[in-house]
């Protein structure tokens, strides 16, 4: 009988497993099948040992468990015969692993398997060790392996050589044994062996520094010699594919002199001549020429640089993408990856065919051309590039439609040019595809919005738009709803209408009942609906006239199961009905969202862990300078709780602000993280406004004015007023909360308790009217001047609706408070005192200097008095 | 640890059914299942236009469908793609000419040597030998002897 042919039983074995209908069938026949091995096992057969393990391998390779057959395979390995041998090693290596215990018990059968004189037998053992072999076994048998390398016939050679990779790696300690038997067989002819010998290298070269200095100096112009020989030998049936000998070996070879090209300059001058031949003779109609190439244009990019092989290789990849075949797509689309950080310029020349690649039907081009696209944008082609991709956002699969809509996010994020812009494409992202946007990019679009303040009317009627066309997408439908509650009157009364908007009437009810489709809407989740509750209540206050209906609306979510909602609705409903007075100073116009702010924190302080941007597998240095979409800490950061370091990398501005007001608060917060982690999005916003008395619009020309106006964006009582809704919901802030009574004391107390004094200055004289300025520091904190104002009345007449305003210059900013009146009684019987911080970037080289006006009424008269102010205190 | 190129070679026919296995890295039995079938469906929904190149987790797999059965090859991500293709090729005509006119049912009842040239051919992940009399010699030695 045959031994290598498992006999007739394996094969009517498979025929019956082959004409099982079911899995169920299978299974049985499996089984029987197990339990005949078993039996046979346990009976200590010696005749149909190896073909019950082919059957065993068969059956493991359907996956089914087979480890009883461990034992079997050991048994075989020891016996004499090479048939027994043969298939014992193979089910080795295919039903164990290098963690099982089993394996030591091989490690003395290898060792006289490799001393063996049969020299098949010694590549049987080679080929086991070089599959599985532990860190143990590696350790033990490596001389062994090491005088095999040194084996009369070649291919005992080059298994023992892939052999000792595995060993090295398992054993780093180990290099210095290999290195120099692998350096010599690099000198072979056969070129089984020269591939292994290379591959050794190639390891060694990427374990240890020291192999690869070695290898470097001493074997560099040898492997530029053999290369050479291949590449032009004459035909070799034995290793011929398509025209040229042995590609593999090319490829090897290639990639090891990259390896020993990177980062030294006399060795890549080695090799230039060697890589321009075989890049500009290399035949490109096969896909062995193609494979050397494309290894050829790596390595040329690797290496250290010499002009004209960049061309070459440049022009390679040109051919590449053009190509018809997809393959060939793929692989020049991948070389371009790596290209664009020696050579961007190349690479912007094939921008379109990159577009074009976006669009193709085959997911792995896609994929590849988006991350090219990412890297490849910069200022000048920002607009081109986000209007294909949104285009192609349209038609895109749903699978897809995440990753270019993250991508879309942060490209526009990072390389808008102007704000109006920005917005713009967002809305047409999120109207596109809302639901794939993650919560911090429509975050920084809201603190966006904010901050263009002439584009608020713009903005508030887009998406107003937007929304009437679609609900479908929850971020627009939850940005749109923020925005008509902050700006409805501006969509009401069409302000700001820009040149290029058509007019569109919208009333009162129409806005809210806007909102109240969001509310109502079943797909709506509790963000959107807590957002809308909040936006109907702003609208309360905007619209008086529709207030009842407002109230109602309200109302009915008081009995909502949703704990959420319930509270928000019994707050405001509370508000509405019984504490009038303070309702239209609870909803002003929120204050300008931070941006600088923002951007310091998602730059400095978030832990790279969380960044998104997600493949770039080479390590390049990213094209762009800040994370892609990092977290930037949602509005939520902005408020008490992140007083700890975060707050440090972007400077003085917020440390100021929050030491001002929020010392009492700031020791508890700092301890409990609020429970309002993502969810409470609304809640976040309004906290914002804690720290309003205290923040300061980065905008270049501060013009800060304080006073009722309800259309300049304001930070004063707003912030403050809102505490008490703060005490019901966050319990970090409970206790060191103010109640609006004593909202101003904090801020005074801290001027008394302030730094090195300056003297005070009459900051505007006029014969109507006085201004002093006081002055004081925090300890340690320069570059914020806290300055008390005090007007005086130097007229007999009483002034009325008194207004101060005040300008500075771009280093400058300037916070003002609320005046604590707005009526300045005759003849200084008494005064109106208002707080101003200025914070000065420029501290030490620039003194302040503002502009100032003040408009009040006297005699039913309106003046307005202007004047500016330059003599502050040097060291200010 | 980083492994060498190779990570496993699969060969599977147009149903889904394996013919073929070999693992260049540890993965338990169900992993392996598991493994199997997500890359199976991927690839198989893939039609003739579309390159021979699927990226899955964090490797590439590169296939190319021979008759009845396809031939898939997990590499790490920064092996010659292209290099692969060829590689398979290779495996192909040696099987070809061992066999003479392989076909799935050849592989399915000579699992063993198929095993046996494959050892020949990659061990550990990395290439061994691509002349095929190199690689077909100890086997011929094999069925002579026998």
């Amino acid at each position: 009988m045959n031994p290598f042919s498992s006999g007739n039983r394996l094969r009517d074995m498979i025929r019956a497993i082959r004409a099982c209908k079911t899995a169920a069938e299978e299974r049985a026949v499996v089984r029987k099948e197990c339990a005949a091995i078993r039996a046979a096992i346990n009976e200590n057969d010696q005749g149909y040992r190896h073909r019950n393990l082919a059957k065993l391998m068969f059956i493991h390779m359907l996956g089914y468990p087979t480890h009883f057959g461990q034992m079997e395979c050991l048994k075989l390995i020891a016996s004499a015969g090479f048939p027994e041998k043969r298939i014992g090693y193979l089910g080795l290596m295919l039903l164990l692993d290098e963690r099982q215990e089993v394996l030591m018990l091989v490690t003395n059968s290898l060792k006289q398997d490799l001393n063996h004189s049969n020299q098949y037998i010694v590549g049987l053992a080679l080929c086991a060790l070089g599959n599985i072999s532990s860190a143990e076994m590696a350790r033990d048998l490596a001389p062994d392996v090491e005088r095999l390398l040194q084996f009369r016939d070649p291919n005992i050679r080059k298994k023992a050589a892939l052999c000792s990779i595995r060993i090295i790696k398992k054993v780093p300690d180990l290099v210095e044994n290999f290195m120099y038997p692998a350096a010599s067989l690099l000198k072979e002819k056969h070129h089984g062996v020269l591939v292994t010998g290379v591959q050794l290298c190639t390891g060694l070269c990427k374990v240890s520094s020291e192999a690869l200095e070695y290898f470097r100096e001493n074997c560099t112009e040898g492997l530029v010699k053999t290369l050479r020989d291949i590449a032009n030998s004459p035909y070799s049936p034995e290793y011929d594919v398509a025209g040229i000998t042995d590609p593999f070996l090319h490829i090897r070879l290639l990639m090891l002199l990259r390896l020993l090209g990177q980062g030294d300059a006399d060795a890549s001058d080695c090799m230039t001549d060697i890589l321009a031949q075989v890049a500009s003779r290399t035949e490109s109609n096969k896909n062995a020429g193609n494979a050397i190439l494309y290894e050829c244009v790596q390595t040329i990019m690797s290496i250290e640089d010499n002009g004209g092989l960049r061309v070459l290789a440049i022009n390679i990849l040109g051919r590449f993408l053009s190509n018809r075949d997809n393959n060939i797509r793929y692989v020049g689309l991948n070389m371009l990856m790596k290209a664009i950080v020696v050579e961007a310029k190349a690479v912007q020349r094939h921008r379109a065919t990159i577009l074009e690649c976006v669009k193709d039907s085959d997911a792995s081009i896609q994929k590849r051309a988006l991350e090219l696209v990412y890297l490849l944008v910069n200022e000048s082609n920002v607009k081109p590039f986000t209007k294909e991709l949104i285009e192609y956002l349209e038609v895109s699969d749903q699978e897809f439609k995440g990753d270019i809509t993250a991508k879309i996010c942060s490209l526009v994020e990072k390389f808008s040019p102007e704000k109006i812009w920005y917005i713009d494409q967002m809305l047409k992202v999120l109207s596109e595809a809302g639901n794939f946007v993650k919560d911090e990019v429509w975050h920084a679009l809201i603190v966006v919005i904010s901050n263009a303040s002439d584009l608020h009317g713009y903005t508030v009627r887009a998406l107003y738009r937007a929304f009437q066309a679609s609900t479908e997408q929850e971020s627009l439908v939850r940005v749109a709803v923020w925005c008509i509650g902050e700006y409805g009157d501006m969509l009401v009364n069409n302000v700001g209408m820009l040149d290029i908007e058509e007019p569109i009437t919208v009333t009162e009810s129409d806005a809210v009942d806007a909102i109240e489709v969001a509310i109502k809407h079943h797909r709506s989740d509790l963000t959107t609906k807590a957002m809308a509750l909040i936006a109907l209540f702003k609208l309360s206050s905007r619209f008086p006239a529709c207030s009842e209906r407002i109230k109602d609306i309200i109302f009915q979510n008081k009995q909502s199961l949703l704990l959420e909602l319930q509270q928000r609705s019994i707050e405001f409903n509370c508000i509405l009905q019984k504490y009038h007075n303070i309702r239209s100073a609870l909803l002003e116009r929120m204050p300008i969202l931070d941006e600088t702010t923002l951007r310091g924190r998602k730059d400095g302080s978030l832990p790279t862990a969380v960044s998104t941007s997600t493949i770039i597998p080479c390590d390049l240095p990213n094209g762009v300078a800040e994370p892609a979409a990092a977290p930037i800490g949602d509005l939520l950061d902005l408020s008490l709780d992140d007083v700890p370091p975060p707050i440090s990398s972007c400077g003085d501005i917020l440390q100021d602000l929050l030491a001002i007001d929020l010392s009492p608060a700031s020791a508890l917060s700092g301890t409990s993280h609020p429970p309002k982690a993502g969810t409470d999005v609304l809640l976040d916003l309004l906290s914002i406004g804690t720290l309003v008395p205290a923040e300061t619009s980065p905008s270049a020309l501060d013009i800060s004015s304080s006073g009722q106006d309800n259309k300049a964006p304001l930070a004063n009582s707003n912030g403050l007023a809102s505490l008490p809704l703060l005490i019901a919901d966050s319990p970090a802030s409970s206790a060191g909360m103010m109640d609006l009574l004593d909202a101003f004391d904090p801020i005074t107390q801290k001027l008394e308790e302030n730094g090195p004094a300056y003297p005070s200055i009459v900051a505007y004289e006029s014969r109507s009217l006085r201004m002093t300025f006081n002055f004081s520091k925090q300890p340690g904190n320069p570059r914020t001047t806290f300055i008390l104002a005090t007007f005086t009345n130097l007229s007999p007449n009483v002034y009325n609706d008194f207004l101060f305003q005040a300008a500075v210059p771009k280093f400058l900013q300037l916070h003002l408070d609320p005046a604590s009146s707005s009526t300045l009684p005759a003849s200084g019987d008494g005064s109106i005192t208002q707080n101003l911080k200025v914070n000065n970037t420029q501290h030490g080289k620039k003194s302040l200097a503002m502009r100032i006006r003040i408009a009040y009424k006297t005699n039913n008269d309106d003046i307005l008095e202007e004047g500016k102010i330059n003599n502050f205190p040097r060291d200010l | 640890m980083k492994e060498m190129g190779i990570r496993f070679i699969l060969m599977v026919n147009k149903q889904g059914q394996t013919r073929l296995a070999q693992y260049y890295e540890w993965l338990t039995l169900e992993e392996r299942r598991a493994l199997e079938g997500e890359i199976v469906r991927k690839c198989l929904a893939r039609n003739e236009q579309q390159c021979s190149f699927v990226e899955h987790r964090n490797y590439k797999i590169v296939y190319r469908r021979y008759a009845s059965l396809f031939f898939l090859v997990g590499v790490e991500n920064d092996e010659n793609e292209l290099a692969i293709l060829e590689f398979i090729h290779l495996l192909v005509e040696t099987m070809d000419r061992h066999f003479g006119n392989v076909c799935e049912l050849d592989i399915m009842f000579h699992l063993e040597k198929a095993h046996f040239m494959l050892e020949e051919m990659v061990m550990n992940g990395s290439i061994v030998e691509t002349s095929k009399a190199n690689i077909l010699s100890p086997i011929q030695l094999m069925e002579k002897a026998s």
